[in-house]
């Protein structure tokens, strides 16, 4: 099970947590068992063609998924998936 | 019967190698590190070009800043020759240094020669006293302090963020700070707004911020903005600046900043915050990506609270600040490894730190073009900006 790290805006549809576990092969299958286990996390995380929204960012440990496979980047069980949204607070 | 003093000097000038001016000069910058052995008056009327600065009297105690390598090619120098040689004797017979070479003549002779001399920003003796931690510090010294007081900082917003980073930044002696914020001083801000006051309630914030840098450091020129920052004034008040603190409130200006930044060149050190949680990172533009590439969309409204709607910990913007603060002198200075390229999370509840890369889109709308080819219309657009706007309110 991969660990997915929640921001801030998002841990209200998780129940609070800061981070939280999922299972899945690579990113695409993790964010989906997500979404699955916290439905509320679906619109936010993907689009109506189930692709990821463009203003969520997916960090697979320190490296942005967009230069890695994308949603296809293999995920294995020790790894941290970290998902970050912009923030303009100051 | 003991020697002479000037028989002692004459023996250790034997027993040291010496180089002549030319020598130096011709392997100036080739990986030789020059040291000015001389007094700090000495060093501020003239030094040769790239050299440090380790007065004889501190030798033992701060040549490993200068240079810790026992084996590199150390030349050290001095007014005449004389001071040079006895260093280069300490170095080599007590602290085991292998490379070690006193420039002949001095400073005198490579005046004499027509050598070129640098002559660095002087100091006062109260900003040598006042500064006196940054000018021992090698990574800083006298010609980092110079570059501070020299040095053009803009804020965008004494708030938050903008609050500790204006009074570090003023300690430091940055010689200018712009201060954009059209906001008055309200009670709810001093939870985490330090350089204001609870006498200043009601007061424009340029003003209460300039009052308090004024008493902290009176080396700092505050220049006042009473501006809300939009596309219609931000090249005309950015332009001339040398790093600019992003402390922001919302998306629309993080995005004009941005655009703006990239076509003028200007590093940007940007920090945003919520609740228990901060972002960070320095977007220079063309060595780094830029703001664009890290975030090519806003998130919607409700993905987006502010602090306002959601609160923050007052402890929190200070910490962010204070990073902020931190990585403007290094770009300053040219201190250490400035955050480029690089995204820093705190995480204040569980105390984590979480260090995430950030690459250059290859087709990032603005950075990846020449800057000159960045238009007034482009600037702080993007592809659902009407819809954003009307929905953030």
């Amino acid at each position: 099970m991969a660990t997915i790290k929640i921001p801030p805006v998002l841990r209200s549809s998780v129940g609070g947590e800061k981070e939280v576990t999922a299972a899945g092969d690579d990113v695409g299958a993790v964010l989906r068992a997500l979404a699955e286990q916290h439905p509320q996390t679906e619109t936010q995380l993907f689009g109506p063609d189930g692709s990821l929204n463009r203003y969520v960012n997916v960090y697979l440990n320190d490296e942005d998924v967009r230069v890695l496979g994308g949603l296809d980047t293999s995920v294995g069980e020790s790894d941290v998936l970290v998902i970050l949204p912009a923030m303009a607070g100051g | 019967m003991s020697p002479s003093g000037a028989e002692v000097i004459r023996q250790i000038k034997q027993q040291v190698e010496e180089v002549d001016p030319a020598e130096v000069s011709e392997h100036l910058g080739n990986g030789v590190t020059l040291i000015d052995v001389r007094e700090s008056e000495e060093w501020d009327r003239g030094h040769i070009p790239g050299a440090k600065h380790v007065p004889r009297g501190y030798l033992e105690s701060r040549i490993e800043g200068a240079q810790p390598d026992r084996d590199a090619r150390i030349v050290l120098y001095c007014a005449s020759g004389q001071r040079s040689a006895l260093a280069a004797h300490t170095l080599e017979d007590l602290l085991g240094y292998t490379n070690v070479a006193s420039m002949t003549g001095g400073i005198t002779l490579w005046k004499d020669r027509g050598y070129k001399l640098e002559v660095p920003r002087a100091l006062t003796p109260q900003q040598r006293d006042r500064y006196g931690r940054h000018l021992l510090l090698p990574e800083i010294g006298p010609e980092g302090q110079a570059k501070l007081l020299d040095a053009k900082v803009l804020l965008l917003g004494a708030g938050g963020l903008g609050s500790p980073t204006a009074l570090y930044l003023a300690a430091a002696g940055v010689g200018t700070l712009g201060i954009v914020d059209d906001d008055d001083v309200d009670l709810s801000n001093l939870q985490r707004q330090i350089i204001h006051t609870t006498d200043r309630i009601g007061t424009p914030k340029v003003d209460s911020a300039e009052a308090s840098i004024a008493a902290l450091n009176p080396d700092v020129t505050v220049v006042k903005y009473p501006v809300r920052l939009d596309a219609s004034n931000i090249m005309e008040i950015i332009e001339g600046y040398d790093v600019i603190v992003d402390g922001v409130d919302n998306f629309p200006t993080r995005y004009l900043l941005n655009d703006a930044t990239v076509r003028l060149g200007i590093p940007v050190v940007s920090a945003s915050i919520l609740g228990f949680d901060g972002q960070l990172s320095v977007f220079k533009p063309h060595d780094g990506p830029c703001y664009r590439c890290l975030y090519p969309v806003p998130p919607p409204a409700e993905l987006a609270p502010s602090c306002g709607a959601n609160g923050v910990l007052g402890v929190l913007p200070g910490t962010m600040g204070l990073l902020q603060a931190t990585e403007v002198v290094k770009l300053v200075t040219g201190a250490g490894e400035p955050l480029v390229g690089r995204l820093l999370l705190y995480e204040a509840l569980g105390a984590t730190f979480t260090e995430l890369k950030v690459r250059r889109d290859p087709e990032c709308p603005i950075c990846s073009r020449p800057a000159e080819e960045i238009t007034d219309e482009e600037m702080g657009v993007f592809p659902d900006y009407e819809a954003f706007c009307a929905a953030a309110g």
